[in-house]
């Protein structure tokens, strides 16, 4: 099964279960009050993913290591090797 | 670590003629000083920058069985590159890496340590956690880099945390498999790998690495690399 499928069947058996209370289909005597938040479910789980997913991506856009000693490393590293491959012949241009 | 075991590096180059001496320097040492017996592929796309004379120096300073020419003539793509180094590979494993010095041959002992472990059949290095990460990247890149792996791992649940990098240890018959497998290029391909091997069940370990881009500069976050990063994506979506 792909991912899509998957996918399709999650949202689609999740959809069906909402339709079906919706529609009174089921009847689990929900008082009116509490159907307004029912019928925008869908919606509040859309909302609230989509907060999850901004906030997750900050905090790792602003954790994002800095590699600056990796860089420094390297630049002197670069040296060492440009030093010794010349004393080995290596002819830089 | 056994000592019986051999690893080949593969470096595809095009227009690498200044860091091709540096990261086989690199390579040379990490090698020596944890006493592998390995071998340096490259394979060089006809670089009209003199690359390949560059590699044709370092045959002569570490020798034919550590350096490996195996030039085509034009620039062929990733995955062909792949294909045609591992027919000349003798190791039992298969590294593979940038050559523009941003993966660090120095993680490569900790990639061969995490195999041993697990005795896993792929071991891919990861900018995004632990003390994995990035220098050179402004916040915009930092920004794109995160949300499109973000999507990534929602829509494709891979168990990987990585799956753009390229800094990877491979067995050889499992690599073989696999590029064999994959239809992708560019940054697809390498999470095309990635997915397929989940499908085989080949199993995957990580190793954080610091990716270290010294060449980064704005042209490189093209508009249309985005759009087939997302076309990529939604192919594997829903093909696998």
């Amino acid at each position: 099964m792909t991912k899509l499928m998957q996918w399709l069947a999650a949202v689609g058996l999740f959809m069906s279960i909402w339709l079906a209370i919706v529609l009174d289909m089921i009847s689990l005597n929900i008082p009116d009050s509490k159907k307004e938040i029912l019928h925008a479910l869908p919606v509040y789980i859309l909302i609230v993913f989509a907060c999850y997913s901004l906030a997750l991506i900050g905090y790792r856009v602003a954790t994002f290591n800095d590699c600056v000693e990796e860089s420094r490393e390297l630049k002197e590293e670069i040296q060492e090797a440009k030093k010794e491959l010349t004393e080995k012949g290596y002819k830089f241009d | 670590m056994e000592a019986n075991r051999k690893y080949s590096v593969l470096l595809p180059t095009y227009n690498e003629k200044e860091n091709l001496p540096l990261i086989v320097w690199l390579l040379v040492k990490v090698f020596t000083d944890s006493g592998l017996d390995f071998e340096i592929i490259v394979i060089d796309d006809g670089s009209p920058d003199g690359t390949l004379e560059a590699g044709k120096q370092l045959e002569k300073i570490y020798g034919k069985d550590k350096i490996v020419l195996r030039p085509r003539k034009e620039k062929l793509g990733l995955g062909t590159a792949y294909v045609h180094g591992m027919k000349h590979a003798t190791g039992d494993f298969i590294i593979i890496m940038d050559a523009d010095l941003s993966h660090h041959p120095k993680y490569i002992p900790e990639f061969i340590k995490k195999q041993q472990e697990g005795d896993c059949d792929i071991v891919t290095g990861t900018r995004y956690v632990g003390s994995g990460g990035v220098y050179g990247w402004d916040f915009k890149r930092k920004f794109v880099s995160r949300t499109a792996n973000y999507i990534a791992q929602v829509l494709l649940r891979p168990g990987v945390s990585d799956l753009t990098g390229s800094f990877r240890l491979y067995k050889k018959a499992v690599l073989e498999k696999l590029v064999e497998s994959c239809v992708s290029k560019g940054y697809v391909f390498q999470m095309e790998m990635m997915i397929r091997a989940r499908h085989f069940g080949y199993t995957i370990d990580e190793v954080p690495i610091a990716f270290v881009d010294r060449m980064y500069g704005e042209s490189k976050l093209a508009g249309k690399e985005i759009v087939d990063y997302l076309k990529g994506l939604l192919y594997l979506f829903a093909n696998l």
